[in-house]
């Protein structure tokens, strides 16, 4: 048992990042579907930068720059351009994962290098690991899980607690307002799009530095999309965000667990299991009508002070 | 920021000036797309003109080329109906396996019927699968409000895996050697020639115009647009929208299994979990360049399947990826969405000192 938690720990982080980034990005207003495509540019320059340089913190810059980049274009085209954004989202999916496998074409089949394997093996914390049962799922783990769970407590503090966090919020929940109050609705939509959108590459990197380290252009199989779902199911909320990753993490292994335990049940009919059961999450978030649940007001209400 | 441009809005744009706002930001796509070329060494005169090459060279490469836009163009029109409402159907994918799927299993259950018969109910049969397909997340849709993007994108894999599935277990040739595969089809499921193609090209002329008149002629096709344009209209108007909805997305759906039944039949001669290569994803941008319009839609997915037989072709002739196509279609509508700005605005130079001036 502890060891499937602290696989399914693992199976996690890259739907944590995205869904981080995706939660940012909605919470300034912006839905931005591109996570998919996000997430394999960030997965395919990790990839190349660790295999360039061996070292895995170019690699996650690389990343996290690859995803911002991506970002980068739907904020010119929706914020300064305000093109349709669900569109604009669809498109950079397309262009993510036309991007990946273009510029992973030679790379197929390539391992990461030894040095950052070596970087993402499991580090326990001193003290913390010692914890029965907690310490062998939570903290028995790689540096980059650590890094998720400082990500989750950093943004949940900057949402809730901080000046920056606060005039975001204002602006996903009434851009008009936000503007007339004097808080620079462009520069902050840019802001989060771009940093939600390097997350979306972190959680890119992960999938192709540590879960799967060998390239594959199609290492992301649907887990942006899984990300979008959860930001809906974690009602906005990076707590409820991290116990959503968690569970589709177990979600996704579960089938390979039961199958080592002797059920026989086909792989593919296995895999449907995290695609099932985002659908029934999409369908029951539907229903959800307390205030905190819902939506940023103004999410994806396209903003142009002359129209006001 | 101040920039030393006044951005007003504008009504409309007269007809000639929307085309060369179009053509203007496709050729600045392909420039783009030409210098992301260059900084990965490849020469984009050499890309460009043998992708040219690659499609028209040849009896057999145009061949090639219509080959890719017969379901291109039928699975556009598909995801066309269901835009035009607003609801964005990113499940073609889905619907084009499922369609396939309902085919194949007509064909392979029944080999020994008449040619005629046999393809008319595999027709059938993948319309219906593939309506079915999408009328789930459409009914969740209409009644509930759920999410649609996420729900048809889902779809999609459970339908990939289930015939994944099938290949893999139990529909498996069990005298296949070497890679798992369904066994083929009876030459009566095999669409026949017509005119040096298959016959799928026929069928999206018919769809083309079917398409057209279907929503700018009929009641229903106007009632789509009108619950895309605002809900609340068609509220106000007494039509009922999650019919609406349902009947569209039916539509929508059954396009795109019809696509899954030609690419079966015709292409593969057997069902496939791979059959359908992206044609859902790819529809969505064509659709979308083409404005919503079934007859620009053609003209749209002609060009596409010029770039993508062309991008297979320069894999062979310049080892170059062919997913660089996808890149470029990927940029072609990034310079669209963000040329639609000139369209609805009027950006006039002022210069910086008035527009600080306006500003204050």
């Amino acid at each position: 048992m502890e060891a499937f938690l602290a696989a399914a720990i693992v199976a996690a982080m890259p739907l944590l990042f995205a869904t981080l980034g995706e939660l940012i990005t909605e919470k300034s207003g912006s839905l931005n579907l591109g996570v998919e495509g996000m997430m394999l540019m960030g997965a395919v320059t990790g990839f190349i930068v660790a295999f360039g340089t061996g070292s895995p913190g170019a690699a996650l810059l690389g990343a996290f720059g690859a995803g911002a980049g991506g970002a980068l274009i739907f904020a010119i085209i929706t914020v300064t351009l305000r093109g349709n954004q669900v569109v604009t989202g669809l498109t950079l999916t397309i262009f993510g994962s036309g991007f990946a496998s273009f510029v992973g074409d030679p790379l197929i089949g390539k391992s990461v290098p030894k040095v950052v394997q070596a970087f993402f093996k499991g580090a326990p914390l001193p003290g913390l690991s010692d914890i029965p049962f907690f310490g062998p799922v939570f903290f028995r783990q790689d540096v980059f899980v650590y890094l998720g769970y400082i990500l989750v407590i950093l943004v949940s503090i900057y949402l809730y607690k901080t000046r920056p966090g606060l005039h975001m919020r204002a602006i996903g929940e009434n851009t008009a307002a936000a503007d007339a109050s004097g808080v620079a609705v462009d520069f902050h939509k840019y802001a989060h799009i771009l940093f939600g959108g390097g997350l979306c590459g972190l959680g890119g990197a992960y999938l192709a530095l540590v879960y799967v380290p060998m390239w594959q252009a199609d290492v992301v199989t649907g887990r942006g999309w899984i990300a979008v779902a959860l930001v809906i199911f974690a009602s906005w909320n990076p707590t409820k965000a991290f116990l959503g990753s968690f569970l589709f993490g177990a979600l996704s292994i579960l089938g390979f667990r039961l199958q080592s335990m002797g059920f026989h049940i086909s792989q593919y009919l296995v895999d449907m299991f995290p695609y099932a059961a985002t659908i029934a999450i999409v369908i029951v978030s539907t229903h959800k009508n307390r205030k905190e649940d819902l939506p940023p007001a103004d999410l994806s209400v396209p903003y142009f002070r002359e129209e006001r | 920021m101040i920039l030393p441009v006044r951005i007003t809005k504008r009504d409309d744009v007269p007809r000639r000036q929307a085309a060369v706002i179009l053509v203007v930001s496709i050729v600045l796509a392909l420039v783009f797309s030409g210098v992301v070329m260059l900084l990965f060494g490849l020469n984009p005169i050499e890309v460009y003109g043998t992708i040219v090459q690659g499609a028209f060279g040849s009896a057999m490469r145009l061949e090639q080329t219509m080959i890719k836009a017969v379901p291109l163009t039928i699975a556009s029109l598909g995801i066309l109906v269901a835009f035009k409402m607003k609801f964005w159907n990113i499940g073609g994918e889905g619907q084009i396996m499922m369609g396939a799927l309902a085919a194949s299993w007509v064909a392979l259950n029944h080999p020994g019927l008449p040619q005629p018969l046999l393809l008319l109910w595999m027709g059938a049969a993948s319309v219906v699968a593939g309506g079915v397909w999408a009328l789930i997340p459409a009914a969740f849709k209409a009644k509930m409000g759920t999410n649609e993007t996420i729900f048809t994108l889902m779809m999609n894999y459970i339908a990939i895996k289930f015939v994944m599935y099938l290949q893999y277990g139990p529909w498996k040739d069990p005298e296949s050697k070497g890679f798992p595969r369904i066994p083929k089809f009876s030459d009566a499921a095999i669409l026949p020639d017509v005119g040096g193609m298959h016959a799928g090209w026929v069928l999206m002329l018919i769809l083309v115009a079917a398409v057209f008149l279907f929503m700018n002629y009929t009641k229903k096709g106007y009632e789509i647009a009108v619950v895309g344009e605002s809900l609340e209209t068609a509220r106000y108007a007494g039509m009922n929208i999650p019919v609406i909805i349902m009947i569209a997305m039916f539509i929508s759906g059954g396009l795109c299994g019809l696509v899954g039944m030609v690419q079966a039949s015709a292409i593969e001669k057997t069902l496939t979990w791979g059959l359908s290569s992206g044609y859902g994803f790819t529809a969505i941008i064509t659709t979308w360049l083409a404005r919503l319009n079934a007859v620009t839609t053609l003209f749209v997915c002609l060009a596409f399947a010029v770039l993508l037989q062309g991008a297979d072709y320069i894999q062979l002739a310049l080892h170059v990826p062919s997913s660089v196509a996808q890149v470029v279609q990927g940029i072609i509508l990034f310079f669209v969405l963000g040329s639609d700005f000139f369209l609805r605005y009027r950006v006039k130079w002022i210069g910086l000192a008035r527009a600080r001036a306006e500003a204050e």
